[in-house]
């Protein structure tokens, strides 16, 4: 049990492998393709359908899908391939936004509490009040303090995660610390700034990445259970999250309206967590199945 | 360890404190008005002015803040603005279903997501990992409502083997009780058990990768026991934060479980109370489920110090 | 001693007999319990604080009211034995049916009754216009009162019997406390009492049957005559989703469903288990409200400018779905299948014309690019429905529509500011309301053309205000009818509100239930579960 060697890691650069990643790496490759798909059905979705997302046909209600639509029509004769391939706009930009400011935010945050004693117990009590009180009911009281947009929706979510962040962080330093490597640097007088850098970082930022990833999907959820609450994007620009809530009510009629902004959501976080995986796995190559076979 | 819990302990008001203060803004400099709500169509402005009067919701905000805190400090969690009852009542009268679908769904994840998790560390790259990792991405991106729809619909409709909604006290009985909770039980567990199985079983990987786990098999030791004496027990911190992350992120599941499930519980009731700016009623849940929280992340940080030796405080 | 131990084992055995007997006679039958699921959660149990709906049935259920109104919308006598005018009109005599008895075995007393009305008349719209006729009320005996006026007035006992907030009588103890406080104290003389201790906001309220609520002999009419509880025990479930609630009533958890989902209804009529019934013969009216502080709808253009932009078909589609549902154009303000509808004035309503609205914005001074907020609740989906089309209308006329969405509380709090439409204030939101009050125009709250006295929006037209008085005054009910034309016409020209259409909410129910009334809203008199 005490045989936790001095960890001289390695990160390889990524440029080295560059060359192999297709055939190395089908998970990445697979995840780029998928968020690509995604990301470009979003971007080009005026070239991609004929149909605008906020047209009302109400004559054209609720049809199931059909070659006329693909994905079938919404309560108010909307398209719902439109609004789906639209919708993956706010979405994405929702699970994106929200990991990146989380994640920067919590990281810088949560190193230096780590790694600064007296600052740590500040910081933890902060992220501790922030984090006692439950994200969506906060997310749900801060949509209420302004008017529903995009922007309000990305602080509401971002703001419960950053805690989430800092307490990983914090916890993953913690362990880093008191590892031998660790307590010969800074007995050999290594200084802070330097010691963050070249020593803690790249040891949180695997764990980050995944972490990152699951910021991402769960953003994209907690919208969607924004708007199943009434409190989440305006219902007039779509995004998967509300096109789902407001047509859970014909759920049971219209399964179509649920389903194909569900699966899109779903290949959304599958994707994004494959790719979180995969570069995982890249940044570490320790990994591939050692043991149990 | 008595110290560093009373000390935690001690440290616990002034988070509390500022919660209190932060909620407490937060909802008094929002938006809506519980009066215009409880007035109605017909009322006039003035008839507004008189109900915010009556509601005292007219005086300054900080003598509304001082009578709070003041109220508080007497163990007093004030009325609800619409029904006039105490909110400790509503409280309590909500807590059991809460807590009871939390422990359920908990137990359930947690007994089910970390052999999954060492599973697929173990039988990383096999088919048994991919299969376990794709149903977790499967599970994890279905928002709760869906899955509670579609349980509904085969469990309670077409098989008639489970009730579609609500929930019997335990002192009704524990087969009622575990039949109400079952499904919604499961709605959430699904999800939180994805969470729980990807988290264990990258930390599994991130464990078995180390070097002594490599001399430990080197040194001829079993699979079975270089798994668990070695890999899950230095796994364990990081798995145990991502259990008290997952409380976090089960209380948003449990909200809208108790919204598709008609179950009475604490989620319910705050947003309820949100939706009519009841705001005696938010501030004390809030602020009640904040000190459950600290409370639980207390319990954890201390697990640390039991399951890592290396850290201490 | 043979004899003895006999005698013993025999009075063992009657004792046995009898305390079976008692248990026997103390549960006849089973207890007949009805579970409904009603449209929204019981949060205020008072009827004159509040006017929500929700708290409008729980009163019907608990308070009886001096007249109800039957299906031709005529008040009719209820808690009232016998009533007298005076030849000059001036004096009301009213004397209550003998063995009235509230909840605490109290009788009802004169003093209940003149009690409530004024705590009510300080509230309601209607009682406030009543109270300024009223000189005196006073106990004439243990049964009688008497209501004296200063001049004529001709709705007195539609006032009396309005179909939603009516003055329900309470216990003078409880009707004393001042209008702008709450009575938590649910003791009324209804056909069932509230069971306070298991009472759970958010989550059910629970009525039993009043033992000694003595119904009116006459057949139930809409909601006067015999209010019969038949049911042991009522239990009102809140459920905020409706798709729990359609899987709890097909698995038979629940029995009753006041507000299914109209979408549904369709799927429901074809479920063997399931009735559905149209118990509201007048329905809801959807409006779109303008506010007039605020150019460009302080201008009667501007407001006419949006009756050109409806298309009713279009927003019943959106908001209903079901043809079968709604009413394919309705031009009157006080709803069609009302006494009091006339398609008068309605040719503006009936086929959009944009440019026309376009001309007649420019008219009111709107200038292309000034932007027009729209209030859009999000967690009210009719709501939301309608006001994504009204959007869309004005796009289609040239209009900068500004979406402010946020959930209705906000929105409830949001209109009563008369700021500016950028400075916090607003120009347009959708809301919908329904029922015979809906259809008079005294008690028509958004038709109230006040001006600073009006609901959000300020309506404002004294010319409007002055033909609704002298139609309030005249005691004929024929000429009365007539009146209403010359108020609809000019409405269409000031338009306190664009009416968006009429449509129908069903209720649906096991079909072990039986005796469902058509009473306009639902009420759980004469309701029976087999």
């Amino acid at each position: 049990m005490s045989i936790a060697t001095t960890r001289t890691r390695i990160v390889r650069p990524l440029v080295v492998r560059r060359r192999g990643l297709l055939t190395r790496h089908p998970r990445i490759t697979l995840a780029a393709l998928l968020l690509g798909t995604l990301a470009g059905l979003a971007i080009f979705a005026p070239f991609i359908t004929e149909y605008d997302p906020m047209t009302l046909a109400v004559t054209q209600r609720l049809r199931p899908p059909s070659a006329a639509h693909w994905f079938g029509t919404d309560a108010y004769g909307r398209d719902t391939f439109s609004r789906t391939i639209y919708g993956g706009r706010i979405s994405m930009q929702i699970g994106v936004s929200v990991a990146a400011m989380s994640v920067l935010i919590g990281v810088v945050v949560g190193m230096l509490g780590g790694a600064i004693r007296w600052l740590d117990p500040i910081v933890m009590r902060i992220s501790d009040g922030l984090m006692s009180i439950p994200a969506i009911l906060l997310a749900i009281a801060l949509m209420s303090l302004t008017k529903a947009s995009v922007a309000t929706v990305i602080i509401a979510i971002t703001i419960p995660e950053v805690p989430r962040v800092i307490r990983l962080v914090r916890s993953l330093v913690l362990t880093i610390r008191e590892q031998t490597y660790m307590q010969a640097a800074i007995a050999s007088g290594t200084r802070l700034p330097r010691l963050m850098l070249r020593h803690i970082l790249p040891n949180v930022l695997t764990p980050l990445i995944v972490q990152a990833t699951y910021i991402c999907a769960s953003a994209v959820l907690l919208e969607a259970y924004l708007g199943f609450l009434g409190a989440g994007t305006p219902t007039e620009v779509p995004s998967w999250g509300n096109i789902i809530a407001e047509n859970r009510t014909f759920v049971q009629l219209a399964t179509w309206n649920v389903m194909f902004p569900g699966v899109f959501l779903a290949l959304m976080v599958l994707g994004v967590n494959m790719l979180g995986d995969g570069v995982r796995d890249l940044l570490d190559p320790r990994l591939a199945g050692r043991i149990g076979k | 360890m008595l110290r560093i819990v009373l000390r935690r302990l001690g440290a616990t008001i002034p988070v509390m404190l500022v919660v209190a203060v932060v909620v407490f803004l937060m909802l008094h400099l929002s938006a809506g008005d519980p009066a215009a709500i409880i007035a109605g169509d017909n009322a006039t402005e003035e008839d507004i002015a008189l109900l915010r009067k009556s509601l005292g919701l007219d005086r300054p905000l900080a003598e509304q803040f001082v009578q709070w805190i003041w109220q508080l400090a007497q163990g007093d969690l004030g009325v609800s603005i619409f029904n006039r009852v105490p909110v400790a009542t509503m409280i309590a009268q909500r807590m059991e279903p809460t807590i009871a679908l939390t422990v359920l769904t908990m137990t359930l994840a947690v007994s089910l997501a970390v052999p999954l998790g060492v599973l697929a560390a173990w039988r990383v790259g096999t088919w048994v990992d991919h299969t376990i990792m794709a149903l977790a991405v499967a599970a994890f991106s279905c928002p709760v409502f869906l899955i509670g729809y579609a349980l509904v619909q085969q469990f309670a409709r077409t098989w008639k083997v489970l009730p579609v909604q609500g929930y019997t006290p335990l002192s009704e009985g524990l087969v009622p009780f575990l039949l109400h909770l079952a499904l919604p039980a499961i709605s959430l567990g699904l999800i939180y058990t994805a969470l729980l199985a990807r988290m264990t079983r990258s930390t599994m990987l991130e464990v078995l990768g180390e070097d002594y786990i490599r001399t430990a098999r080197a040194k001829g030791l079993g699979v079975r026991q270089v798994l668990l004496q070695h890999g899950l027990r230095n796994a364990a911190v990081p798995i145990v934060t991502t259990i008290g992350l997952g409380i976090a992120l089960l209380i948003g599941g449990v909200v809208v479980a108790e919204s598709v499930f008609a179950i009475p519980g604490i989620g319910r009731l705050t947003v309820e109370a949100l939706q009519q700016r009841d705001y005696p009623v938010i501030q004390g849940v809030i602020l009640v489920s904040s000190l459950a929280y600290v409370l639980v992340n207390l319990l954890i940080d201390l697990s640390y110090l039991l399951l890592d030796p290396r850290i201490r405080y | 001693m043979h004899n003895r131990r006999n005698i013993l084992a025999g009075a063992g055995a009657a004792a046995l007999l009898a305390g079976s007997l008692a248990e026997g006679r103390a549960q006849p039958k089973k207890i007949k319990t009805l579970k409904a699921v009603v449209h929204a959660d019981l949060k205020i149990v008072d009827p004159v604080w509040t006017t929500a709906y929700i708290t409008q049935r729980h009163a019907n259920l608990v308070y009886d009211t001096l007249f109800a109104l039957n299906a031709k919308f005529e008040p009719k006598p209820q808690m009232v034995e016998s009533y007298t005018l005076s030849p000059d009109g001036l004096k009301y005599t009213f004397t209550l049916r003998p063995g009235l008895v509230f909840h605490d075995n109290q009788p009802v007393r004169p003093v209940d009754c003149i009690a409530s009305i004024k705590r009510w008349s300080a509230r309601d719209p209607m009682g406030q216009l009543l109270a300024t006729f009223i000189t005196e009320m006073a106990v004439v005996d243990d049964r009688t009162f008497s209501m004296t006026l200063k001049e004529p007035y001709g709705l007195v006992l539609d006032s009396l019997g309005k179909a939603t907030s009516p003055p329900y009588i309470m216990p003078e103890r409880l009707a004393n406390t001042p209008p702008n406080e709450q009575v938590t104290d649910p003791t009324g003389s209804g056909p069932f009492m509230f069971k306070k201790d298991e009472w759970r906001p958010g989550n059910r309220a629970v009525y039993l049957r009043h033992p000694g609520y003595v119904p009116r002999s006459e057949p139930p009419d809409y909601l006067s005559g015999g209010k019969i509880a038949k049911l042991d025990r009522l239990e009102w479930i809140y459920i905020p989703d409706n798709n729990t609630v359609l899987s709890a009533l097909q698995a038979g958890e629940i029995d009753y469903f006041e507000a299914p989902p109209l979408d549904f209804i369709g799927m429901l009529k074809g479920s063997p288990d399931i009735s559905v019934l149209n118990i509201d013969s007048l329905g809801v009216q959807g409006l779109i409200r303008p506010n007039t502080l605020h150019p460009p709808f302080d201008k009667y253009e501007g407001r006419q400018a949006l009756l050109h932009l409806i298309d009713q078909a279009e927003y019943m589609g959106a908001v209903v779905g079901d043809a079968s549902l709604y009413m394919p154009f309705c031009g009157a303000y006080f709803l069609c299948n009302s006494d009091n509808e006339t398609a008068v004035g309605s040719e503006p309503l009936r086929k959009p014309d944009y440019a026309k609205a376009k001309a007649l914005l420019a008219q009111a001074g709107y200038v292309p690019g000034q932007k027009i907020v729209v209030l859009q609740p999000t967690d009210r989906p009719q709501y939301n429905a309608a006001t994504t089309v009204l959007i869309s209308g004005l796009r289609k006329a040239g209009v900068t529509v500004d979406v402010q969405s946020a959930d209705w509380s906000t929105i409830t709090s949001r209109r009563t500011r008369r700021d500016p439409p950028d400075k916090g204030g607003w120009n347009l939101f959708i809301t919908t309301h329904g029922g015979p009050d809906t259809s008079m125009p005294v008690s028509n709250v958004w038709f109230n053309s006040k001006c600073e006295r009006a609901n959000p929006g300020w309506a404002c037209d004294p010319e409007l205000e002055k033909l609704i008085s002298a139609w309030a005054r005249e005691p004929d009910r024929a000429k009365r009818h007539a009146g209403i034309e010359e108020i609809q016409r000019r409405a269409y020209v000031s338009v306190p509100y664009v009416p968006f259409g009429q449509f129908f909410q069903p209720v649906a129910f096991r079909k072990n239930v039986t005796g469902v009334l058509a009473a306009g809203q639902p009420v759980y008199w004469n309701i029976d579960k087999s």
